[in-house]
């Protein structure tokens, strides 16, 4: 039992930051292992954002070499990105094992993302214009605290709270998934995927990589692939209903957009807000109300459903 | 029998049982089967209303037991926050009003109170419902009325996936759509859907009726359309307007689904029998 939530604010930006947190830190019950954020903030022209990390959370309660390693980790990867020719504008150290960078670049994000990940204990959390996408172990409250996530302005974001069922407990296995190499596209999940290891050979054959060995992962990746051979978001979507089989909620957002599938069993809930001004979506109908503490009308989206907003 | 009878005309059991039943009729003029030992003594005209927002579920259903103790038969709950859990194991009579949405497990486990709720239920709301009525003015969610044994309940919007799944009495009526799966394993009652329902529609039924007002997207295993009679039309006439409710185009066009009763092997020996006696 994991929970998922996302918010869209239609023609204007919000606190999204603020809100994610409160929407996920009501479905704390749901999954207490690990929260993660996948927030959508205003775009700065062909600036990117990557978020990445050097190593996991509980290696850093193991010794001493590990602090070392992680700086070096860093030096390495500030070289390779020099390498490459792309610039780095801004660095923020949201933990000593967790890395915000501003850049400038241009180039192949997947040479980009794959040279990066050659690094030892190296792995890209997202790339993008607007998304910024932070995970870690803990609850919403601690993650928001962790990250200074209170005060992100932004249009749109999805995030999860983890029980950990058929992985790992640590941030590789945490949600959202980035949907490497495509920009600003991020997916959370609630439910299991029975053709997993079918699927990610399939996927792998086709040159797409996988970091963790958790199921959701697989959704990010296949809807990257729908959209590389020319599929909408929407599409993609449409086509994932009848491709993954098992029983799964999803939410995925772009650049732009937030979408959400149901599997055709309907076997995991989803309840919906929708408003000219707001669109919020959650497990379980607390997490909206944290938002919208008043009265308000919501509906279950049905079995097979797919929807997309725009911001 | 004389009992038998005085159920029916209390309008108990209007329902057609066939093949063979353990179904067990009330006695009315046994008093234990009405009440239960946890239950309490109230007075509908003693009336008061509390605020549940700064509550936690456990703390709301302590109140609602308290005020019951206290006599009280008419309760109004503002501020639900769409919590889960509310309104549970209410086993008297009590007309309970609440004022907003609840979360998941609503009203579950609840023999008698009337319950009318001014907002939305999520999932499982009345799960195993003995008796009483509960009525929802918006929508609701999946696995409403889950393995229901009795009562009245009513949501006057759309439902979620899978309404009552595993019911064994009592009677489900849904204003609008409902979604898939809706009367899976169904094994007693009726349901009735006005609006639209999901595909596998009464899969693998036992008994039962589904009265479906609008479309159909796809019968379950086993679930078959069955002719209209003079009774159905009459006991969905009546209770319809018990709900202010009413059929799209009147209650003697809905369509019927009753169980084919080809999945029936009770009478079958299991594999182990087989070898015993052959």
């Amino acid at each position: 039992m994991c929970g998922i939530a996302g918010l869209i604010h239609r023609g204007k930006t919000g606190d999204v930051g603020r809100e994610m947190t409160a929407m996920l830190q009501s479905l704390k019950h749901r999954g207490p292992d690990s929260t993660g954020y996948a927030l959508y903030g205003k775009p700065h022209g062909k600036e990117l954002v990557i978020r990445f990390k050097v190593a996991e959370q509980d290696e850093m309660s193991k010794g001493f070499e590990i602090h070392r390693q992680v700086k070096e980790r860093r030096s390495e990867i500030e070289r390779r990105l020099a390498e490459l020719d792309a610039k780095i504008l801004e660095e923020d150290i949201a933990t000593e094992y967790a890395f915000r960078f501003r850049i400038a670049y241009e180039g192949d994000l997947r040479r980009l993302a794959n040279y990066i990940e050659d690094v030892e204990g190296a792995e890209i959390l997202s790339i993008g214009h607007g998304l910024e996408l932070i995970k870690d172990l803990g609850d919403a409250a601690r993650v928001s605290g962790q990250y200074s996530l209170s005060g992100f302005v932004g249009t749109h974001a999805i995030g999860h709270t983890r029980m950990a069922t058929e992985s790992d407990v640590d941030i590789r296995s945490a949600h959202p998934y980035w949907a490497y190499p495509f920009a600003d596209v991020s997916v959370v999940h609630n439910g299991q995927l029975t053709n997993y290891w079918n699927g990610r050979r399939a996927l792998e054959r086709r040159g797409h990589r996988f970091v963790s060995n958790c199921d959701s992962e697989m959704i990010a990746v296949y809807l990257a692939d729908r959209m590389a051979q020319g599929a909408t978001l929407e599409e993609a979507m449409k086509s994932s209903i009848e491709e993954l089989d098992g029983v799964f909620t999803y939410l995925v957002a772009t650049s732009d957009s937030l979408g959400m599938a149901k599997d055709t069993m309907a076997a995991k809930p989803m309840v919906l807000y929708e408003s000219d001004k707001f669109i919020a979506l959650a497990s379980e109908e607390v997490a909206i109300r944290s938002v919208f503490p008043h009265e308000i009308d919501t509906f279950d989206p049905y079995e097979g459903e797919v929807r997309v907003w725009k911001n | 029998m004389a009992a038998t009878t005085k159920a029916t005309d209390l309008g108990m059991h209007t329902e057609q049982l066939a093949g063979r039943s353990q179904q067990r009729f009330f006695r009315p003029e046994e008093e234990e089967r009405f009440t239960s030992p946890q239950a309490f003594e109230v007075d509908f005209k003693k009336r008061t209303q509390f605020d549940a927002g700064p509550m936690s579920s456990s703390e709301v259903n302590l109140k609602l037991r308290e005020l019951m103790s206290q006599g009280y038969g008419s309760v109004v709950m503002k501020n639900p926050g769409a919590k889960h859990s509310l309104a549970v194991g209410i086993l008297n009579r009590l007309n309970l009003t609440i004022e907003g949405s609840l979360g998941y497990f609503g009203c579950g486990l609840i023999d008698g109170p009337n319950i009318h709720i001014k907002g939305r239920v999520g999932w499982s709301c009345a799960e195993n419902m003995l008796a009483g009525t509960v009525v929802i003015d918006k929508n609701a969610g999946s696995t409403f009325g889950a393995a229901l044994r009795g009562g009245d309940l009513v949501c006057r919007g759309d439902v979620g996936a899978r309404v009552g799944i595993d019911m064994k009495g009592g009677s489900i009526i849904i204003g609008g759509r409902a979604g898939a799966f809706c009367g899976f394993m169904m094994q007693r009652g009726r349901m009735v859907i006005l609006g639209n329902a999901g595909k596998n529609l009464g899969d693998s039924m036992y008994d039962g009726t589904i009265y479906v007002g609008g479309k159909i997207d796809g019968l379950g295993v086993d679930a078959v359309p069955a002719d209209m009679t003079d009774l159905d039309v009459q006991w969905l006439e009546r209770k319809l307007k018990m709900y202010g409710l009413e059929a799209p185009s009147g209650a003697r066009n809905m369509q019927k689904i009753v169980a084919g009763r080809q999945l029936w092997n009770y009478d079958n020996l299991e594999p182990s029998e087989k070898k015993l006696i052959l």
